[in-house]
Protein backbone atom coordinates (compact mmCIF):
# COMPACT_ATOMS: atom_id res chain seq x y z
CA UNK A 1 0.00 0.00 0.00
CA UNK A 2 2.60 2.16 0.52
CA UNK A 3 5.15 1.62 -2.19
CA UNK A 4 3.48 4.53 -4.80
CA UNK A 5 2.91 7.41 -2.29
CA UNK A 6 2.31 10.60 -5.02
CA UNK A 7 1.65 12.99 -2.27
CA UNK A 8 3.92 13.48 0.77
CA UNK A 9 3.20 15.87 3.40
CA UNK A 10 5.61 16.29 6.30
CA UNK A 11 4.45 18.92 9.45
CA UNK A 12 3.64 21.77 7.87
CA UNK A 13 2.50 24.55 9.20
CA UNK A 14 1.31 27.89 7.65
CA UNK A 15 0.66 31.17 10.01
CA UNK A 16 -0.95 34.28 8.71
CA UNK A 17 0.70 37.71 9.91
CA UNK A 18 -2.58 39.66 11.52
CA UNK A 19 -1.24 43.48 11.17
CA UNK A 20 -1.67 45.59 14.32
CA UNK A 21 -3.95 48.73 14.12
CA UNK A 22 -4.23 51.71 16.50
CA UNK A 23 -5.64 49.75 19.64
CA UNK A 24 -4.85 46.37 18.41
CA UNK A 25 -1.51 44.17 18.45
CA UNK A 26 0.05 42.67 16.28
CA UNK A 27 -0.03 38.69 16.12
CA UNK A 28 -0.14 35.80 14.27
CA UNK A 29 -2.66 33.41 12.74
CA UNK A 30 -1.94 29.40 12.26
CA UNK A 31 -4.43 28.20 10.22
CA UNK A 32 -2.85 25.05 9.70
CA UNK A 33 -0.36 23.09 12.40
CA UNK A 34 1.51 20.51 11.86
CA UNK A 35 -0.08 18.49 8.39
CA UNK A 36 1.16 15.19 7.69
CA UNK A 37 0.05 12.91 5.13
CA UNK A 38 0.66 10.40 2.28
CA UNK A 39 -1.59 9.73 -0.56
CA UNK A 40 -1.04 6.95 -3.09
CA UNK A 41 -1.29 6.96 -6.21
CA UNK A 42 -4.96 6.43 -8.08
CA UNK A 43 -6.94 6.72 -4.93
CA UNK A 44 -8.52 10.04 -3.08
CA UNK A 45 -7.95 11.55 0.41
CA UNK A 46 -10.99 13.48 1.67
CA UNK A 47 -10.45 16.27 4.06
CA UNK A 48 -12.93 17.40 6.01
CA UNK A 49 -14.04 20.10 8.68
CA UNK A 50 -16.08 22.86 9.50
CA UNK A 51 -15.26 26.14 8.19
CA UNK A 52 -11.97 28.16 8.92
CA UNK A 53 -10.33 24.79 9.95
CA UNK A 54 -7.83 25.44 7.19
CA UNK A 55 -8.59 22.74 4.92
CA UNK A 56 -8.63 25.49 2.20
CA UNK A 57 -5.23 26.97 3.19
CA UNK A 58 -3.95 23.09 2.81
CA UNK A 59 -5.39 23.39 -0.75
CA UNK A 60 -4.16 26.12 -1.29
CA UNK A 61 -0.32 25.07 -0.80
CA UNK A 62 -0.86 21.78 -2.57
CA UNK A 63 -1.29 24.23 -5.31
CA UNK A 64 1.24 26.51 -5.28
CA UNK A 65 -0.93 29.39 -4.22
CA UNK A 66 0.53 30.11 -1.34
CA UNK A 67 3.55 28.96 0.23
CA UNK A 68 3.97 26.96 3.42
CA UNK A 69 5.44 28.71 6.28
CA UNK A 70 7.56 25.43 7.13
CA UNK A 71 7.77 21.49 6.64
CA UNK A 72 7.78 19.83 3.83
CA UNK A 73 5.31 18.98 0.95
CA UNK A 74 6.47 17.09 -2.11
CA UNK A 75 4.66 15.86 -5.15
CA UNK A 76 5.69 12.71 -7.06
CA UNK A 77 9.04 13.12 -5.93
CA UNK A 78 9.45 16.56 -6.46
CA UNK A 79 9.84 19.20 -3.25
CA UNK A 80 7.74 22.21 -3.28
CA UNK A 81 8.52 25.20 -1.58
CA UNK A 82 7.92 28.01 -3.77
CA UNK A 83 9.10 30.56 -1.35
CA UNK A 84 12.16 29.64 -1.97
CA UNK A 85 12.34 27.86 -5.18
CA UNK A 86 9.63 29.80 -7.20
CA UNK A 87 7.53 27.72 -9.97
CA UNK A 88 9.11 25.73 -12.66
CA UNK A 89 6.98 24.58 -15.31
CA UNK A 90 7.54 20.90 -14.57
CA UNK A 91 5.79 21.43 -10.80
CA UNK A 92 3.07 23.24 -12.31
CA UNK A 93 1.90 20.11 -14.90
CA UNK A 94 1.84 17.99 -11.80
CA UNK A 95 -1.09 19.21 -9.53
CA UNK A 96 -4.21 21.49 -10.67
CA UNK A 97 -6.99 22.38 -8.63
CA UNK A 98 -11.32 22.94 -9.28
CA UNK A 99 -12.69 25.31 -7.33
CA UNK A 100 -15.66 25.09 -5.35
CA UNK A 101 -18.09 27.79 -7.13
CA UNK A 102 -18.70 27.48 -10.71
CA UNK A 103 -19.44 30.75 -11.40
CA UNK A 104 -16.52 32.47 -10.41
CA UNK A 105 -13.78 30.51 -11.08
CA UNK A 106 -14.32 30.76 -15.07
CA UNK A 107 -13.70 34.12 -16.99
CA UNK A 108 -16.48 35.75 -18.17
CA UNK A 109 -14.98 37.20 -20.75
CA UNK A 110 -13.01 33.90 -22.31
CA UNK A 111 -14.67 31.35 -24.51
CA UNK A 112 -14.61 27.86 -23.35
CA UNK A 113 -12.22 26.73 -26.23
CA UNK A 114 -9.53 29.59 -24.93
CA UNK A 115 -10.35 28.37 -20.92
CA UNK A 116 -9.55 25.30 -22.14
CA UNK A 117 -6.34 25.93 -24.09
CA UNK A 118 -4.66 28.27 -21.70
CA UNK A 119 -2.60 25.97 -19.98
CA UNK A 120 -1.42 24.62 -23.29
CA UNK A 121 -0.69 27.76 -24.73
CA UNK A 122 1.34 28.55 -21.47
CA UNK A 123 2.83 25.52 -20.50
CA UNK A 124 3.69 23.82 -23.79
CA UNK A 125 4.46 25.29 -27.25
CA UNK A 126 2.31 22.99 -29.45
CA UNK A 127 0.48 24.28 -32.95
CA UNK A 128 -2.65 26.28 -32.44
CA UNK A 129 -4.80 23.38 -33.93
CA UNK A 130 -3.34 20.77 -32.09
CA UNK A 131 -4.71 22.84 -28.97
CA UNK A 132 -8.04 23.29 -30.39
CA UNK A 133 -8.31 18.84 -31.07
CA UNK A 134 -6.55 18.31 -27.12
CA UNK A 135 -9.42 20.94 -26.28
CA UNK A 136 -12.27 19.08 -28.30
CA UNK A 137 -11.11 15.81 -27.35
CA UNK A 138 -11.37 17.03 -23.37
CA UNK A 139 -14.86 18.36 -24.01
CA UNK A 140 -16.14 15.37 -24.74
CA UNK A 141 -14.72 12.93 -22.34
CA UNK A 142 -15.89 15.66 -19.28
CA UNK A 143 -19.72 15.33 -21.64
CA UNK A 144 -20.15 17.95 -23.40
CA UNK A 145 -20.39 18.60 -27.39
CA UNK A 146 -17.90 20.02 -29.39
CA UNK A 147 -19.87 22.86 -30.64
CA UNK A 148 -19.32 24.37 -26.35
CA UNK A 149 -16.38 25.47 -27.82
CA UNK A 150 -16.61 29.08 -28.55
CA UNK A 151 -19.44 29.90 -26.31
CA UNK A 152 -19.04 32.07 -23.42
CA UNK A 153 -19.36 30.76 -19.68
CA UNK A 154 -22.73 32.75 -18.62
CA UNK A 155 -24.21 30.50 -21.49
CA UNK A 156 -23.84 27.35 -19.31
CA UNK A 157 -25.67 25.93 -15.97
CA UNK A 158 -23.57 25.02 -12.93
CA UNK A 159 -22.73 21.95 -13.64
CA UNK A 160 -21.70 22.10 -16.91
CA UNK A 161 -19.22 24.61 -15.69
CA UNK A 162 -17.78 22.47 -13.54
CA UNK A 163 -17.51 20.35 -16.07
CA UNK A 164 -15.33 22.58 -17.79
CA UNK A 165 -13.55 24.05 -14.55
CA UNK A 166 -12.62 20.06 -14.25
CA UNK A 167 -11.93 19.58 -18.17
CA UNK A 168 -9.42 23.23 -17.60
CA UNK A 169 -7.62 21.45 -14.78
CA UNK A 170 -6.87 17.99 -16.43
CA UNK A 171 -5.76 19.49 -19.48
CA UNK A 172 -1.98 19.06 -19.00
CA UNK A 173 -2.68 15.75 -17.49
CA UNK A 174 -1.69 16.61 -13.51
CA UNK A 175 -0.75 13.39 -10.84
CA UNK A 176 -2.89 15.25 -8.65
CA UNK A 177 -5.89 16.95 -8.38
CA UNK A 178 -7.34 19.02 -5.84
CA UNK A 179 -10.37 19.29 -5.11
CA UNK A 180 -11.80 22.18 -2.74
CA UNK A 181 -15.38 21.55 -2.08
CA UNK A 182 -16.36 20.83 -6.18
CA UNK A 183 -19.86 19.97 -5.64
CA UNK A 184 -21.61 22.04 -2.65
CA UNK A 185 -22.65 24.52 -4.91
CA UNK A 186 -24.31 22.23 -7.06
CA UNK A 187 -27.87 20.67 -6.57
CA UNK A 188 -27.72 17.20 -5.49
CA UNK A 189 -28.66 15.44 -9.21
CA UNK A 190 -25.71 17.29 -10.73
CA UNK A 191 -23.51 16.59 -7.62
CA UNK A 192 -24.26 12.77 -8.38
CA UNK A 193 -23.32 13.54 -11.51
CA UNK A 194 -20.52 15.24 -11.05
CA UNK A 195 -19.45 12.48 -8.59
CA UNK A 196 -19.63 10.11 -10.86
CA UNK A 197 -17.09 11.79 -14.02
CA UNK A 198 -14.76 12.41 -11.28
CA UNK A 199 -14.27 8.37 -10.83
CA UNK A 200 -14.72 8.02 -14.52
CA UNK A 201 -11.90 10.07 -14.74
CA UNK A 202 -9.96 8.62 -12.06
CA UNK A 203 -9.95 5.10 -13.28
CA UNK A 204 -9.11 6.58 -16.61
CA UNK A 205 -6.31 8.95 -16.05
CA UNK A 206 -4.79 7.39 -12.91
CA UNK A 207 -5.46 10.56 -11.19
CA UNK A 208 -5.23 10.89 -7.54
CA UNK A 209 -7.58 13.60 -5.46
CA UNK A 210 -7.39 15.42 -2.96
CA UNK A 211 -11.21 16.10 -2.33
CA UNK A 212 -12.10 18.92 0.25
CA UNK A 213 -15.42 18.79 1.16
CA UNK A 214 -17.89 18.92 4.39
CA UNK A 215 -20.64 16.68 3.34
CA UNK A 216 -20.06 13.40 5.14
CA UNK A 217 -21.96 11.39 2.21
CA UNK A 218 -19.85 12.56 -0.49
CA UNK A 219 -17.01 11.75 1.49
CA UNK A 220 -18.36 8.57 1.97
CA UNK A 221 -19.15 7.64 -1.45
CA UNK A 222 -15.86 8.99 -2.87
CA UNK A 223 -12.84 8.41 -0.49
CA UNK A 224 -10.40 6.55 -0.13
CA UNK A 225 -8.82 7.86 3.00
CA UNK A 226 -10.50 10.53 5.37
CA UNK A 227 -8.60 13.20 7.07
CA UNK A 228 -10.58 15.12 9.50
CA UNK A 229 -9.68 18.78 10.72
CA UNK A 230 -10.41 21.09 13.55
CA UNK A 231 -8.91 24.25 13.89
CA UNK A 232 -5.84 23.31 11.47
CA UNK A 233 -4.96 20.31 13.35
CA UNK A 234 -5.32 16.43 12.24
CA UNK A 235 -7.57 15.16 14.76
CA UNK A 236 -8.17 11.97 12.37
CA UNK A 237 -6.71 10.33 9.71
CA UNK A 238 -7.01 6.80 8.22
CA UNK A 239 -9.30 4.31 6.01
CA UNK A 240 -12.80 5.31 5.02
CA UNK A 241 -14.24 3.09 7.16
CA UNK A 242 -11.80 2.94 10.14
CA UNK A 243 -13.07 6.72 10.76
CA UNK A 244 -16.91 6.16 9.73
CA UNK A 245 -16.94 2.85 11.97
CA UNK A 246 -14.95 3.96 14.70
CA UNK A 247 -14.02 7.47 15.06
CA UNK A 248 -11.13 8.36 17.90
CA UNK A 249 -12.02 11.94 18.40
CA UNK A 250 -14.32 14.00 20.01
CA UNK A 251 -14.86 16.26 17.20
CA UNK A 252 -15.49 13.77 14.35
CA UNK A 253 -17.81 12.17 16.56
CA UNK A 254 -19.55 15.32 17.33
CA UNK A 255 -19.64 16.06 12.98
CA UNK A 256 -20.83 12.67 12.44
CA UNK A 257 -23.58 13.44 14.99
CA UNK A 258 -24.51 16.56 12.98
CA UNK A 259 -25.22 14.59 9.83
CA UNK A 260 -28.89 15.19 9.41
CA UNK A 261 -31.46 12.25 9.69
CA UNK A 262 -34.09 12.07 7.83
CA UNK A 263 -35.80 9.38 9.64
CA UNK A 264 -39.08 9.59 11.43
CA UNK A 265 -37.48 8.42 14.47
CA UNK A 266 -34.68 10.65 14.76
CA UNK A 267 -37.11 13.70 13.91
CA UNK A 268 -39.69 12.49 16.63
CA UNK A 269 -36.73 11.91 19.20
CA UNK A 270 -34.96 15.85 17.94
CA UNK A 271 -38.91 17.30 18.61
CA UNK A 272 -38.70 15.65 21.90
CA UNK A 273 -35.72 16.73 23.01
CA UNK A 274 -36.66 20.61 21.62
CA UNK A 275 -40.24 20.17 23.93
CA UNK A 276 -38.29 18.91 27.17
CA UNK B 1 -26.84 15.12 -30.61
CA UNK B 2 -26.79 11.45 -31.02
CA UNK B 3 -24.41 11.36 -33.70
CA UNK B 4 -21.17 11.31 -31.60
CA UNK B 5 -18.27 11.15 -33.88
CA UNK B 6 -14.63 11.45 -32.26
CA UNK B 7 -14.22 15.15 -31.38
CA UNK B 8 -11.00 15.43 -33.74
CA UNK B 9 -12.66 15.41 -36.66
CA UNK B 10 -15.29 18.35 -35.79
CA UNK B 11 -16.29 19.97 -38.52
CA UNK B 12 -14.30 23.21 -37.79
CA UNK B 13 -16.27 25.48 -40.23
CA UNK B 14 -19.45 24.67 -37.86
CA UNK B 15 -17.29 24.91 -34.96
CA UNK B 16 -15.98 28.84 -36.02
CA UNK B 17 -19.93 29.23 -37.29
CA UNK B 18 -20.84 28.46 -33.73
CA UNK B 19 -17.94 30.51 -32.03
CA UNK B 20 -19.12 33.56 -34.07
CA UNK B 21 -22.95 33.25 -33.63
CA UNK B 22 -21.41 33.37 -29.55
CA UNK B 23 -20.21 36.45 -30.04
CA UNK B 24 -23.32 37.74 -32.20
CA UNK B 25 -25.60 37.26 -29.54
CA UNK B 26 -23.58 39.17 -26.56
CA UNK B 27 -24.04 42.14 -29.20
CA UNK B 28 -27.35 41.08 -29.72
CA UNK B 29 -27.56 41.59 -25.96
CA UNK B 30 -25.83 44.62 -25.83
CA UNK B 31 -27.38 46.95 -28.48
CA UNK B 32 -31.04 45.64 -26.58
CA UNK B 33 -29.99 46.95 -23.57
CA UNK B 34 -28.94 50.10 -24.87
CA UNK B 35 -31.56 50.24 -27.04
CA UNK B 36 -34.15 50.38 -24.34
CA UNK B 37 -32.71 53.55 -23.41
CA UNK B 38 -34.64 56.23 -26.11
CA UNK B 39 -32.30 59.06 -25.09
CA UNK B 40 -29.44 57.03 -25.32
CA UNK B 41 -30.11 55.95 -29.35
CA UNK B 42 -31.26 59.81 -29.86
CA UNK B 43 -27.90 60.70 -28.35
CA UNK B 44 -26.32 58.33 -30.87
CA UNK B 45 -28.24 59.33 -33.56
CA UNK B 46 -27.07 63.06 -33.37
CA UNK B 47 -23.24 62.11 -32.50
CA UNK B 48 -22.93 59.91 -35.51
CA UNK B 49 -24.48 62.96 -37.84
CA UNK B 50 -21.88 65.13 -36.11
CA UNK B 51 -19.32 62.75 -36.79
CA UNK B 52 -20.25 62.44 -40.36
CA UNK B 53 -20.17 66.42 -40.11
CA UNK B 54 -17.19 66.41 -39.47
CA UNK B 55 -15.68 64.42 -42.29
CA UNK B 56 -17.15 65.78 -44.94
CA UNK B 57 -16.64 69.20 -43.85
CA UNK B 58 -14.90 70.13 -46.69
CA UNK B 59 -18.13 68.91 -49.39
CA UNK B 60 -20.97 70.32 -46.68
CA UNK B 61 -19.59 73.71 -45.48
CA UNK B 62 -20.70 76.54 -48.00
CA UNK B 63 -17.45 78.73 -47.28
CA UNK B 64 -13.75 78.45 -46.47
CA UNK B 65 -14.30 78.89 -42.79
CA UNK B 66 -10.92 81.18 -42.86
CA UNK B 67 -12.36 83.71 -46.29
CA UNK B 68 -13.20 86.77 -44.67
CA UNK B 69 -16.19 88.67 -46.74
CA UNK B 70 -15.32 92.39 -46.39
CA UNK B 71 -18.81 93.40 -47.51
CA UNK B 72 -20.51 91.67 -44.97
CA UNK B 73 -19.13 92.26 -41.24
CA UNK B 74 -21.52 90.78 -38.85
CA UNK B 75 -24.63 90.05 -40.94
CA UNK B 76 -27.50 88.33 -39.06
CA UNK B 77 -28.67 85.06 -39.48
CA UNK B 78 -30.77 84.58 -42.92
CA UNK B 79 -34.45 84.74 -40.93
CA UNK B 80 -33.55 87.79 -39.25
CA UNK B 81 -33.71 91.40 -41.19
CA UNK B 82 -31.40 92.58 -43.04
CA UNK B 83 -29.45 88.29 -43.04
CA UNK B 84 -28.24 87.13 -46.15
CA UNK B 85 -29.32 83.73 -48.28
CA UNK B 86 -25.62 82.98 -48.48
CA UNK B 87 -24.32 83.00 -44.77
CA UNK B 88 -27.50 81.15 -43.44
CA UNK B 89 -26.22 81.57 -39.86
CA UNK B 90 -24.94 85.22 -40.33
CA UNK B 91 -21.03 86.19 -40.31
CA UNK B 92 -19.07 87.28 -37.25
CA UNK B 93 -17.41 90.24 -37.36
CA UNK B 94 -14.30 90.07 -39.96
CA UNK B 95 -16.94 88.41 -42.22
CA UNK B 96 -16.52 84.80 -41.97
CA UNK B 97 -19.28 82.18 -42.29
CA UNK B 98 -20.23 81.02 -39.04
CA UNK B 99 -22.28 77.97 -40.25
CA UNK B 100 -19.07 76.96 -41.70
CA UNK B 101 -16.62 77.82 -39.06
CA UNK B 102 -19.07 75.48 -36.74
CA UNK B 103 -18.86 72.43 -39.27
CA UNK B 104 -15.16 72.62 -39.31
CA UNK B 105 -14.93 73.38 -35.41
CA UNK B 106 -16.88 69.80 -35.19
CA UNK B 107 -13.70 68.28 -36.94
CA UNK B 108 -11.66 70.04 -34.03
CA UNK B 109 -13.78 69.07 -30.77
CA UNK B 110 -13.90 65.73 -32.06
CA UNK B 111 -10.05 65.49 -32.80
CA UNK B 112 -9.62 66.62 -28.98
CA UNK B 113 -11.92 64.37 -27.54
CA UNK B 114 -10.45 61.07 -29.20
CA UNK B 115 -6.74 62.40 -28.40
CA UNK B 116 -7.31 63.04 -24.88
CA UNK B 117 -9.62 60.23 -24.34
CA UNK B 118 -7.11 58.08 -25.60
CA UNK B 119 -4.15 59.32 -23.69
CA UNK B 120 -6.24 59.52 -20.38
CA UNK B 121 -7.32 56.46 -20.71
CA UNK B 122 -3.95 54.64 -21.90
CA UNK B 123 -2.09 55.91 -19.14
CA UNK B 124 -4.89 55.58 -16.04
CA UNK B 125 -5.81 51.96 -17.18
CA UNK B 126 -2.18 51.38 -17.07
CA UNK B 127 -1.08 53.29 -13.87
CA UNK B 128 -4.19 51.94 -11.91
CA UNK B 129 -3.72 48.34 -13.32
CA UNK B 130 -0.42 48.34 -12.11
CA UNK B 131 -1.65 49.95 -8.52
CA UNK B 132 -4.80 47.22 -8.24
CA UNK B 133 -2.55 44.42 -8.70
CA UNK B 134 0.78 45.19 -6.99
CA UNK B 135 -1.27 46.90 -3.79
CA UNK B 136 1.02 47.61 -0.44
CA UNK B 137 3.56 50.63 -1.44
CA UNK B 138 3.42 51.28 -5.33
CA UNK B 139 -0.86 51.56 -4.64
CA UNK B 140 -0.66 54.09 -1.96
CA UNK B 141 2.42 55.98 -3.60
CA UNK B 142 0.30 55.96 -6.47
CA UNK B 143 -3.22 56.71 -5.32
CA UNK B 144 -1.43 59.38 -2.95
CA UNK B 145 -0.28 61.27 -6.21
CA UNK B 146 -3.81 60.99 -8.04
CA UNK B 147 -5.16 62.52 -4.87
CA UNK B 148 -3.08 65.59 -5.20
CA UNK B 149 -3.86 65.57 -8.69
CA UNK B 150 -7.67 65.61 -8.13
CA UNK B 151 -7.57 67.94 -5.21
CA UNK B 152 -7.31 71.04 -7.65
CA UNK B 153 -9.98 72.52 -9.41
CA UNK B 154 -9.38 70.78 -13.21
CA UNK B 155 -9.70 73.42 -15.12
CA UNK B 156 -7.21 75.75 -12.48
CA UNK B 157 -4.34 72.77 -12.88
CA UNK B 158 -5.50 72.66 -17.04
CA UNK B 159 -4.08 76.69 -16.94
CA UNK B 160 -1.47 75.75 -14.99
CA UNK B 161 -0.43 73.24 -17.19
CA UNK B 162 -0.88 75.67 -20.54
CA UNK B 163 1.01 78.12 -19.02
CA UNK B 164 4.21 76.32 -18.30
CA UNK B 165 3.69 73.71 -21.66
CA UNK B 166 2.76 77.33 -23.03
CA UNK B 167 -0.26 77.79 -25.31
CA UNK B 168 -1.90 75.90 -28.26
CA UNK B 169 -3.92 72.95 -29.01
CA UNK B 170 -1.78 69.98 -28.65
CA UNK B 171 -0.81 71.29 -24.93
CA UNK B 172 -3.82 71.92 -23.83
CA UNK B 173 -4.89 68.64 -25.10
CA UNK B 174 -2.31 66.93 -22.59
CA UNK B 175 -3.54 69.19 -20.00
CA UNK B 176 -6.81 68.11 -19.49
CA UNK B 177 -5.82 64.35 -20.52
CA UNK B 178 -3.50 65.17 -17.25
CA UNK B 179 -6.21 66.41 -15.60
CA UNK B 180 -8.63 63.77 -16.92
CA UNK B 181 -6.63 60.86 -16.20
CA UNK B 182 -7.29 60.50 -12.15
CA UNK B 183 -10.25 59.20 -12.94
CA UNK B 184 -9.24 56.67 -14.69
CA UNK B 185 -6.73 55.39 -12.42
CA UNK B 186 -9.00 55.64 -9.50
CA UNK B 187 -11.81 53.32 -11.60
CA UNK B 188 -9.62 51.02 -12.88
CA UNK B 189 -8.19 49.96 -9.44
CA UNK B 190 -11.44 49.65 -8.04
CA UNK B 191 -12.27 47.41 -10.36
CA UNK B 192 -9.04 45.47 -10.47
CA UNK B 193 -9.40 45.13 -6.57
CA UNK B 194 -12.40 43.57 -7.13
CA UNK B 195 -11.51 41.02 -9.87
CA UNK B 196 -8.07 39.71 -8.70
CA UNK B 197 -8.95 38.02 -6.12
CA UNK B 198 -11.82 36.07 -8.14
CA UNK B 199 -11.61 32.25 -8.36
CA UNK B 200 -10.52 32.04 -12.00
CA UNK B 201 -8.04 34.67 -11.66
CA UNK B 202 -6.30 32.26 -9.20
CA UNK B 203 -7.72 29.66 -12.02
CA UNK B 204 -4.89 31.46 -14.49
CA UNK B 205 -2.66 32.00 -12.11
CA UNK B 206 -1.99 27.61 -11.36
CA UNK B 207 -2.29 27.45 -15.03
CA UNK B 208 0.87 28.96 -15.01
CA UNK B 209 -0.20 33.20 -16.49
CA UNK B 210 2.62 35.37 -15.45
CA UNK B 211 1.84 38.93 -14.41
CA UNK B 212 1.42 41.03 -17.58
CA UNK B 213 -0.59 37.98 -19.06
CA UNK B 214 -3.01 38.17 -15.51
CA UNK B 215 -3.51 41.93 -15.38
CA UNK B 216 -3.86 42.72 -18.93
CA UNK B 217 -6.05 39.47 -20.65
CA UNK B 218 -7.33 38.06 -17.58
CA UNK B 219 -8.40 40.65 -15.74
CA UNK B 220 -8.66 44.13 -17.66
CA UNK B 221 -11.40 42.44 -20.19
CA UNK B 222 -13.38 42.57 -16.98
CA UNK B 223 -13.31 46.00 -15.67
CA UNK B 224 -13.76 47.75 -19.38
CA UNK B 225 -17.63 48.30 -18.90
CA UNK B 226 -17.17 51.23 -16.13
CA UNK B 227 -14.07 52.84 -18.01
CA UNK B 228 -15.79 52.63 -21.32
CA UNK B 229 -18.35 54.72 -19.30
CA UNK B 230 -15.68 56.56 -18.14
CA UNK B 231 -14.45 57.59 -21.69
CA UNK B 232 -18.06 58.55 -23.05
CA UNK B 233 -18.14 61.08 -20.22
CA UNK B 234 -14.86 62.08 -20.26
CA UNK B 235 -15.00 62.37 -23.91
CA UNK B 236 -17.75 65.40 -23.32
CA UNK B 237 -15.71 67.18 -20.67
CA UNK B 238 -12.77 66.78 -23.03
CA UNK B 239 -14.72 69.57 -25.39
CA UNK B 240 -15.82 71.20 -22.65
CA UNK B 241 -12.48 71.99 -21.24
CA UNK B 242 -10.93 72.45 -24.63
CA UNK B 243 -13.68 75.03 -25.27
CA UNK B 244 -12.86 77.09 -21.72
CA UNK B 245 -9.39 76.90 -22.32
CA UNK B 246 -9.95 78.24 -25.72
CA UNK B 247 -12.21 80.80 -24.46
CA UNK B 248 -9.31 81.98 -22.11
CA UNK B 249 -7.03 82.29 -24.88
CA UNK B 250 -4.95 78.91 -23.95
CA UNK B 251 -6.40 76.53 -26.13
CA UNK B 252 -6.51 76.47 -29.95
CA UNK B 253 -5.12 79.74 -31.45
CA UNK B 254 -7.14 81.97 -33.53
CA UNK B 255 -8.01 81.63 -36.68
CA UNK B 256 -8.43 77.66 -35.91
CA UNK B 257 -12.39 77.62 -36.01
CA UNK B 258 -12.76 76.13 -32.88
CA UNK B 259 -15.61 76.56 -30.91
CA UNK B 260 -14.37 78.01 -27.33
CA UNK B 261 -12.11 80.22 -29.51
CA UNK B 262 -14.72 81.32 -31.62
CA UNK B 263 -16.33 82.03 -28.06
CA UNK B 264 -13.43 84.14 -27.11
CA UNK B 265 -13.38 85.95 -30.65
CA UNK B 266 -17.13 87.08 -30.15
CA UNK B 267 -16.82 88.03 -26.84
CA UNK B 268 -17.12 91.96 -27.14
CA UNK B 269 -20.18 91.56 -29.66
CA UNK B 270 -22.40 89.78 -27.37
CA UNK B 271 -24.73 92.68 -27.01
CA UNK B 272 -24.95 93.80 -30.78
CA UNK B 273 -24.75 90.64 -32.59
CA UNK B 274 -26.32 87.61 -30.57
CA UNK B 275 -25.74 85.42 -33.16
CA UNK B 276 -21.72 85.20 -33.17
CA UNK B 277 -21.84 83.75 -29.75
CA UNK B 278 -25.19 81.90 -29.67
CA UNK B 279 -24.63 79.38 -32.16
CA UNK B 280 -20.89 78.05 -31.04
CA UNK B 281 -22.22 77.69 -27.53
CA UNK B 282 -25.19 75.74 -29.08
CA UNK B 283 -22.84 73.88 -31.28
CA UNK B 284 -21.02 73.17 -27.55
CA UNK B 285 -24.00 72.18 -25.55
CA UNK B 286 -25.62 69.89 -28.19
CA UNK B 287 -22.22 67.58 -28.74
CA UNK B 288 -21.94 67.21 -24.99
CA UNK B 289 -25.76 66.31 -23.96
CA UNK B 290 -25.52 63.63 -27.17
CA UNK B 291 -22.45 62.20 -25.84
CA UNK B 292 -23.38 62.27 -21.88
CA UNK B 293 -26.67 60.88 -23.40
CA UNK B 294 -24.79 57.97 -25.18
CA UNK B 295 -22.36 57.46 -21.70
CA UNK B 296 -26.12 56.84 -19.62
CA UNK B 297 -27.08 54.12 -22.23
CA UNK B 298 -23.68 52.75 -22.28
CA UNK B 299 -24.35 52.37 -18.66
CA UNK B 300 -27.15 50.58 -18.69
CA UNK B 301 -25.83 48.19 -21.42
CA UNK B 302 -22.77 47.32 -19.44
CA UNK B 303 -23.22 48.01 -15.75
CA UNK B 304 -24.21 43.82 -14.62
CA UNK B 305 -26.51 45.48 -11.70
CA UNK B 306 -28.76 47.50 -13.49
CA UNK B 307 -29.27 44.28 -15.86
CA UNK B 308 -31.77 42.05 -14.75
CA UNK B 309 -29.73 38.48 -15.34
Amino acid sequence: MSEDVILKVRDVYRTYDIKGGLFKKASTLTAVKGVSLDVERGTTLAVVGESGCGKSTLARMLTMIDAQTSGSIEIDGLPIDISKTGISKEMRQKVQIVFQNPYGSLNPRQKIGHVLEEPLLLNTDMAPAERQDLALQMLQKVGLQPEHYGRYPHMFSGGQRQRIAIARAIMMKPRLLVLDEPVSALDLSVQAQILNLLADLQDEMGLTYVFISHDLSVVRYIADKVMVMYFGEVVEYGTRDEVFNNPQHDYTKTLFAATPRADVDSIRKRLAAKAA
Amino acid sequence: MSETSPAAKADTTKLEAESRSATKAQLAEFWYYFSQNKGAVAGLVVFVLLVLMAVFAAFIAPHNPDFQYRDSFLVPPVWQEGGKAEFLLGTDAVGRDILSRLIYGAQFSLFIGVVVVTIALVGGITIGLVAGYMRGAVDTFIMRVMDIILAFPSLLLALVLVAILGPGLINAMIAIAIVLQPHFVRLTRAAVLAERSRDYVVAARVAGAGHIRLMFKTILPNCLAPLIVQATLSFSNAILDAAALGFLGMGAQPPTPEWGTMLAEAREFILRAWWVVTFPGLAILITVLAINLVGDGLRDALDPKLKRS
